[in-house]
């Protein structure tokens, strides 16, 4: 297959099964009957020529070899309830009609309450990214037997339990859009921290959302927010060493994408919003200024720390306010967080009290969070840490 | 199927724990109850007796044993159910929160139930 034809069919997956679930009422057979039509378009294409309306070609072919295999099967024409009716199944289609979008449908069902946080990531990537299974399954560093019945345990929850195919009502659609986002948010977070294409996905996941609700100022801040930091991915590390905001090579980041998040921030401003991932969209444009408006961000990480709770976002803000009113400032707010184990909290002691010239109050607080790192990368680079400190290091305890 | 997990919520089966609840949530409680059976899609199950009044049989090598309280911690046991005719799983998560069980100490178990 050839590499661009192998990204149009990644392009079209979702939008093609989306639509077959709407047909058939039936994950499984929508996602046979998806796989089938892809099958003959990768054979008939190159020599046919791509068809003027893909989407449209795949959606009806698959719609077709459904009916076909249904009418064949009676037990199989039993599970598919909606074309019991047999006017609906009598309705032929080409590659000319309109079908309508329901990757909104798909992605919420995805990621109902119902099912796991794994099952709705890996849900997700595979209905709606068109990863398949094998490469779920290496972004998550989990054999791919595990993550074939993953799939197939989250399917049968979907439909056993009577998860409706649909967006959700008025009524449940912020908490349920909320989740959304977190699992798209949580699939970037994956990426960000080394597995560079689940960052690529979790991106054109946020994208088709923001395509398919556009007035929804949370949905463009995470956009906005997932562009801004990945931006910087080329400059994050330097060979296998974590490369901190502050050391960064600016030429390494992507200014065109930099661009592009902040036009999409714009929209969610521009829509009124003001929620946690606009904030912190807010927050990832200001990082991208030189010099940093430290005051605004500190004023901002103040209100992401209002609206959320988050003894995180407290730490960030101490390392903000640190820089506008000094470390002592800054350590007066980490020393209130409760966040014990948080290796980051420890991290930034240390920093506090080496601005502070407070060293072997330093060298305490990084030996901390050594023990409690788990990254090679970051480990390293609190031993470069705890090196630069004047004097020897304690004798391993 | 919605079973009704009580858990720590009063109910009128523990007196002294009904006593605690103010005349006014003890008819919350009925009235919510009221509500749910008065829904179309509910057919009315059955309340059980405490946990501590169950007896657990098995049957191993033909013998049939028994003990002394409910299969799982006496906490988590069944206290009822119902069963609930629901257009989707949103509708019946919806009628789960409005039992009491479901907001003062106890947890709903929402499951289909198996068509032949």
């Amino acid at each position: 297959m050839v590499a661009p034809l192998e990204q149009a069919f990644r392009d079209q997956w979702g939008r093609v099964l989306a639509t077959l679930i709407g047909f058939l009422g039936d994950f499984d057979l929508a996602e046979e009957a998806a796989q089938e039509a892809f099958a003959i378009a990768a054979r008939r294409w190159p020599v046919d020529g791509t068809p003027a309306n893909p989407g449209a070609w795949l959606i009806a072919t698959g719609r077709n070899r459904a009916i076909d295999r249904i009418r064949r099967d009676r037990t199989l024409a039993a599970k598919t309830r909606r074309l019991q009716a047999p006017e609906a199944a009598e309705v032929e289609m080409d590659d000319t009609t309109i079908f309508p979008d329901e990757r909104l449908e798909l992605l919420f069902t995805c990621c109902h309450p119902a099912l796991a946080t794994d099952a709705q990531v890996a849900l997700t990537l595979r209905a709606l990214g068109g990863l398949t299974t094998a490469e779920i399954a290496r972004a998550f560093l989990v054999p791919e037997p595990t993550m074939a019945q993953r799939l197939v345990r989250a399917k049968r929850k979907i439909a056993a339990a009577g998860i409706p195919f649909r967006v959700p009502p008025a009524h449940l659609l912020p908490e349920r859009l909320d989740a959304v986002l977190a699992i798209v948010y949580l699939i970037f977070n994956e990426g960000y921290a080394g597995r560079g294409d689940l960052a690529a996905e979790a991106i054109r996941l946020g994208r088709a959302l923001a395509e398919l609700m556009p007035d929804e100022p949370e949905v463009q801040g995470l956009l906005a927010l997932m562009l801004l930091l990945d931006a910087r991915r080329e400059a994050r590390f330097r060979g296998d060493d974590l490369v901190l905001l502050d050391d960064q090579d600016h030429a390494l980041w992507d200014a065109v994408q930099i661009e592009d998040g902040r036009s999409v921030l714009d929209r969610a401003l521009a829509l009124h919003g003001h929620g946690p991932y606009v904030v912190q969209a807010a927050i990832a444009s200001l990082h991208a200024d030189r010099p940093r408006d430290w005051p605004q961000i500190a004023v901002l990480y103040g209100e992401l720390s209002r609206q959320t709770g988050s003894p995180v976002v407290e730490l960030n803000r101490a390392v903000a306010v640190a820089e506008v009113e000094g470390p002592s400032a800054g350590l007066a707010i980490v020393d209130r967080i409760d966040l014990g184990d948080y290796r980051y909290l420890h991290s930034t002691r240390g920093e506090m009290l080496r601005r502070l010239g407070r060293t072997d109050e330093a060298r305490s607080s990084y030996v901390r969070a050594l023990e409690l790192v788990h990254d090679d990368a970051e480990r390293r680079l609190l031993e470069r840490k705890l090196a630069e400190l004047d004097g020897p290091a304690p004798e391993a305890g | 199927m919605l079973l009704i997990h009580q858990g720590t919520t009063p109910t009128p089966n523990s007196p002294e724990d009904w006593a605690r609840l103010s005349q006014d949530e003890q008819n919350a409680v009925y009235g919510a109850y009221q509500k749910i059976n008065e829904n179309p899609g509910v057919t009315a199950g059955l309340g059980l007796a405490p946990p501590e009044t169950a007896t657990t049989v098995r049957v191993q090598d033909g013998r049939t044993l028994t003990t002394d309280g409910p299969f799982v911690e006496t906490k988590e046991a069944l206290g009822g159910y119902l069963i609930f005719e629901a257009d989707d799983l949103d509708a019946a998560i919806e009628l789960a929160a409005s039992i009491p069980a479901a907001s003062m100490g106890g947890a709903i178990e929402v499951r289909p139930v198996v068509e032949w």
